[in-house]
C-alpha cells in the first residue's frame, strides 16, 4: 500500500478527468516528438542522398526542381539536355566525375533511371544478387523496389510512361532483372537502374526520331577541386543553355522551409502540453477540496505533512508520466505507420527506430509539467490543519 | 496508560479545554463526557498528538508527547494511537481491505494481511473487503473504522462520538465491539460522547465542565 498505489487508486476513481489529462498530454508530446523525429530523419535523408554530389546540371528550370528531380527523384525534371553537353562537362578540367541520368519512365511508382554504373558506386550500392546491366533492357533493382514489387533475378516487366503510376505501358519493351542491390538507406533503394541505351531503345520503339541527337535528362557532377564551386556553376549558368544547381544549397533552403513549418506545429503542440498542465492543476485543485478529510485522516493515521503532500505530487507525476510515455509511444508508432498514411514519405518511417536525445528532453519537460501542476495543491495538503478538519465533522 | 497534568489549550485568547489532572491505566475504558463545545474533541486531539496544548504535559506509556517535534509526533501517533473519528472517514479511493493496509503503511509498519483478515472477520465485515467506502452503510463503515483503529495494536484508542449516527441497538453493538477490540489490543480506550447510553457501558467517567462563557 505505497504512495504510488494510492495515487493510482485516486486517478482510477475519476476516470474521465484522468483520461482527458492523459490523452491531451499524450497528443501534445506525440506531436512534439513526431515533428522532431521526422525533421531529423528528413535532414539525415536529404543530406545522405546529396552526399558526394557537388552540382546537378539540367535544362532550364528552377534549381530546386533540378535538385529534387536529380538527387531526390521527387519532382519531374525540366526537360532534356543533349548528350554532347555531358561530353563537354567531362572534358572540363574542374570536373572529376559526371554521371548522366535519363529519366522519363517508371515502374509501379518507382523511377526507371538510365545511367552508368558510377551511380551505384555514388550511393555505396552493393549487389545482393546477380550482376549489373550489360545489354539494353537489363535492369538492376534497388532493394525496396525488389521487395515491394516482389521481383527476382530473371523476372521481366514493362515500364510505364511518365514518372507517376498510371501512365501508358511500354508494352513492346520488356525489362529483365539482372541484379538486385542490397539496402543502402538512400534514394538508390527506390530506383530501377538501367543503361542509358535502354532508355533510348524504349523511346525509339515509341516512334521517336531515331536520327535526333542523343539526349539525357540531368547530369550529376563531382568537382575535382573545391575551387570549382566558385566558378563552375556561374560558368554553366551564364555560358550555356543549362542550369547548374547545388544540392547542398537547395537542400539547406528546403530544410529551412520545412523547419519553419515544423516549428509552427511544435509551438501548437507545446500549447497542448501547457493546456494539459492547466487541466491537471484544475483536476488536482478540485479533488483537494473533496479530499481534505482523506488527507486529515491519513495524518491522523501517522502520515507526516511531507507524505500527504507527496500523495498529490505522486498522483500528478503518475498522470504526467503516463501521458508522456504514451505520447512517445504514439509518436514512434505514427512514424512507423507513415507508409500507410503518407505513402510518398514512406522512407521516413525509419525515424521510428531511433531515439533522439531531444525526446528525453521532452520527457523531462512533461514530467516538469506534473510537478508544476501539483505544486500548489501539494502545498495546501502540506499546510492542512488536521485537528480543525477532523473537527468539522 | 496515559497521564495529563496541567493541560490547558486556548484558541487565541479563548480557552478551549482545561484538564488539571487525568490518569488512566493500561486497558482502562473511559467515557469522556461533556456538553457540546466543552472541548471533548480538542481533548481527544491533544491525546492523539494532533494538537499540542498551550501548556501542560501529556505522557503516554512514559513518552511526553508534548515534547516531541511535529514529525516525531506523526510517527508516534501512527504506532500508538487508533482514532475513530466522528465522520468515520475511510479513504474514499481505497476499498475496505486497502484502508486497513494503508493504516499499517502510514504507521511505518509492514502490511500484515493475516492481521487485516482476522480483524475484518472479528468486526464482521470480511465479506465487504473489496467494497469501496461509498458502498458501505453507516454501521458497516463504523465497523471498518473500529477495525482500523486497532490494527496497529495501539496504546490508545480514541473515539469521537462513535454512536452519534446510530440507533440505540446499533450504538450498543458498536460500543461493545470497540471495547472488545480495545481489550484485545490491550489499549486504553477513551470514548468522547454525550450519549447517555454510552455512560452505562463504560466503567470510567471523565467529565468536562461546560465553559461558562459569561464568566470569561
Amino acid at each position: 500500500m505505497n504512495i504510488l498505489r494510492l495515487a493510482f487508486a485516486y486517478a482510477r476513481r475519476r476516470p474521465l478527468s484522468t483520461l482527458l489529462v492523459v490523452v491531451m498530454l499524450a497528443l501534445g508530446v506525440a506531436t512534439v516528438a513526431l515533428t522532431l523525429l521526422i525533421a531529423r530523419e528528413l535532414e539525415t535523408r536529404l543530406t545522405r542522398d546529396a552526399e558526394g554530389i557537388d552540382l546537378v546540371v539540367g535544362a532550364k528550370g528552377s534549381p530546386l526542381q533540378i535538385v529534387l528531380a536529380g538527387v531526390y527523384h521527387a519532382d519531374v525534371p525540366p526537360g532534356n539536355i543533349p548528350l554532347s553537353a555531358v561530353t563537354a562537362l567531362r572534358r572540363n578540367p574542374l570536373v572529376a566525375q559526371v554521371i548522366p541520368l535519363a529519366l522519363g519512365d517508371s515502374f509501379q511508382g518507382f523511377r526507371i533511371v538510365g545511367t552508368e554504373p558510377e551511380l551505384v558506386a555514388q550511393y555505396g550500392g552493393v549487389l545482393e544478387a546477380g550482376e549489373l546491366w550489360s545489354q539494353p533492357l537489363d535492369v538492376v533493382l534497388g532493394s525496396e523496389v525488389a521487395r515491394t514489387a516482389k521481383l527476382r533475378l530473371g523476372d521481366r516487366f514493362t515500364g510505364s510512361h511518365g514518372l507517376a503510376e498510371g501512365g501508358g505501358q511500354h508494352a513492346d519493351a520488356r525489362y529483365s532483372v539482372t541484379g538486385v542491390l542490397a539496402p543502402t538507406g538512400t534514394v538508390l533503394d527506390r530506383l530501377v537502374l538501367t543503361s542509358l541505351a535502354s532508355v533510348w531503345t524504349v523511346h525509339e520503339h515509341h516512334g521517336e526520331d531515331t536520327n535526333a541527337p542523343r539526349e539525357v535528362t540531368l547530369a550529376l557532377l563531382k568537382y575535382r577541386t573545391p575551387l570549382a564551386a566558385a566558378t563552375l556553376p556561374r560558368a554553366i549558368n551564364s555560358d550555356t543553355a543549362l542550369v547548374a544547381a547545388s544540392p547542398a544549397y537547395e537542400t539547406a533552403r528546403l530544410l529551412t522551409v520545412f523547419g519553419a513549418g515544423f516549428d509552427l506545429i511544435r509551438a501548437f503542440a507545446w500549447l497542448l502540453v501547457a493546456a494539459s498542465t492547466l487541466m491537471l492543476f484544475v483536476a488536482l485543485a478540485q479533488t483537494l477540496a473533496e479530499r481534505r478529510y482523506d488527507l486529515a485522516i491519513m495524518r491522523a493515521l501517522g502520515a507526516s505533512r511531507a507524505q500527504v503532500a507527496l500523495v498529490l505530487l505522486a498522483e500528478s507525476l503518475f498522470l504526467a508520466a503516463t501521458g508522456t510515455l504514451l505520447g512517445i509511444v504514439v509518436a514512434h508508432a505514427a512514424a512507423a505507420a507513415i507508409p500507410w498514411w503518407m505513402p510518398q514519405l514512406a522512407p521516413l518511417a525509419d525515424a521510428a527506430r531511433h531515439f533522439m536525445p531531444e525526446e528525453w528532453m521532452v520527457v523531462g519537460l512533461a514530467m516538469g509539467v506534473g510537478i508544476i501542476a501539483a505544486l500548489w495543491p501539494a502545498w495546501r495538503a502540506y499546510r492542512l490543519d488536521v485537528a480543525a478538519t477532523l473537527a468539522e465533522g | 496508560m496515559f497521564e495529563l497534568s496541567g493541560v490547558l489549550h486556548r484558541y487565541g485568547a479563548v480557552p478551549a479545554v482545561e484538564v488539571p489532572e487525568w490518569r488512566a491505566a493500561a486497558g482502562d475504558a473511559w467515557l469522556l463526557a461533556g456538553q457540546s463545545g466543552s472541548g471533548k474533541s480538542t481533548l481527544l486531539h491533544i491525546l492523539a498528538g494532533l494538537t499540542r496544548p498551550t501548556v501542560g504535559s501529556v505522557t503516554v506509556n512514559g513518552t511526553d508527547i508534548t515534547a516531541l517535534s511535529e514529525s516525531a509526533r506523526d510517527r508516534w501517533r501512527g504506532r500508538n494511537v487508533g482514532l475513530v473519528p466522528q465522520r468515520l472517514h475511510l479513504v474514499g479511493a481505497l476499498d475496505v481491505r486497502d484502508n486497513l493496509r494503508l493504516a499499517q503503511t502510514l504507521a511505518g509498519l509492514r502490511v500484515d494481511d493475516d492481521r487485516v483478515t482476522a480483524l475484518l472477520e472479528a468486526v464482521g465485515v470480511i465479506e465487504l473487503s473489496r467494497r469501496l467506502p461509498s458502498q458501505l452503510s453507516q454501521g458497516q463503515a463504523q465497523r471498518v473504522a473500529i477495525a482500523r483503529s486497532v490494527i496497529n495494536r495501539p496504546a490508545l484508542v480514541l473515539a469521537d462520538e462513535p454512536t452519534a449516527n446510530l440507533d440505540d441497538a446499533h450504538a450498543a453493538q458498536a460500543l461493545e465491539l470497540l471495547r472488545g477490540q480495545a481489550i484485545e489490543a490491550r489499549a486504553t480506550l477513551v470514548v468522547a460522547s454525550h450519549d447517555a447510553l454510552v455512560r452505562s457501558l463504560l466503567p470510567n467517567l471523565f467529565a468536562l465542565p461546560a465553559w461558562d462563557v459569561a464568566a470569561i
